[in-house]
């Protein structure tokens, strides 16, 4: 039952920050880089001012997974990084705390590129 | 043809089909809800292998960018996308998409300012204002620090 209760909680947010994402697509003329720009800056923008990590108590993965969990990732990594070696900290800790995703990104990007051929024209961008 | 920005927006709004909010924004919640559980179960899975809470974090959202990323090149994740909207854009699997997609799309123009370049099209300006905003927090935290 806890299981359930958590994953429940999971749907719950993870589902919300999408369901925010497609008000803004069908009621505002934001294109999806906008939006995805839009969500990682909001999710550094919580995290700095402590308002994530709850969202992120609560939801686990329904916090993490959507790009706002990105954004808070960055100011964690810079926050952490400013506590141990100050002004530096602001440079090297939110690169330090997301390389993980952004080197999987493109490596996977590149993998893909050179295994699969451009052949379906049903792409989201 | 010369068209202004009035007649051009018209045309397009003529040309795409009306969106149907009562359709789209439930599909978007429930798509983007079940691949918030599916990082949820993948995560799960490293804490249960014994891995600490970071590394669990990095390692679902590798696991996650690969998984769309294969999608993508599929051309699967591209045929959810047409219905889930945002469900599918939001998670990082939509980041994944952002990445692979142009990537894929641009290899006719060869692996350097094609595949190279293009992957960067829009992880680009998602990289570039997220750091910018992580390092006005830092600085500004550093500050704060001082007093």
């Amino acid at each position: 039952m806890e299981i359930f209760m958590e994953y429940l909680k999971t749907f719950l947010i993870g589902g919300l920050f999408c369901l925010i994402g497609q008000l803004l697509i069908d009621f505002t003329k934001l294109t999806p880089a906008r939006i995805l720009v839009s969500y990682v800056v909001a999710g550094v923008i919580m995290g700095a001012i402590g308002w994530y990590e709850p969202i992120t108590d609560f939801a686990g993965a329904g916090a993490t997974v959507p790009l706002t969990g990105f954004g808070y990732l960055l100011s964690k990594g810079v926050k952490q990084a400013v506590m141990e070696k100050g002004l530096l900290g602001a440079f090297t800790g939110g690169l330090e705390a997301s390389a993980g995703g952004i080197t999987a990104a493109v490596i996977a990007g590149l993998i893909v590129a050179l295994l699969f051929k451009r052949g379906d024209k049903t792409k989201q961008m | 043809m010369k068209l202004t920005e009035k007649e051009y927006s018209y045309l397009t709004k003529k040309i795409s089909p009306d969106t149907k909010y009562y359709k789209t924004l439930p599909t978007a919640f429930i798509i983007g809800g079940l691949i918030c559980c599916i990082g949820q179960a993948i995560g799960d899975l490293y804490k249960y292998l014994g891995i600490n809470e970071t590394d669990t974090g990095t390692l679902t959202s590798i696991t996650l960018v690969f998984l769309s990323a294969f999608l993508t090149g599929a051309g699967i994740y591209g045929r959810i996308a047409k219905s889930a909207g945002a469900g599918t854009l939001v998670p990082i699997t939509g980041f994944a998409n952002a990445v692979v997609s142009p990537a894929l799309e641009f290899k006719t123009e060869g692996y350097i300012l094609g595949v190279g370049a293009k992957i960067f099209i829009i992880a680009g300006p998602v990289i570039v204002y997220g750091l910018a905003a992580s390092v006005i927090y830092g600085v500004i935290l550093y500050i704060t620090q001082l007093f």
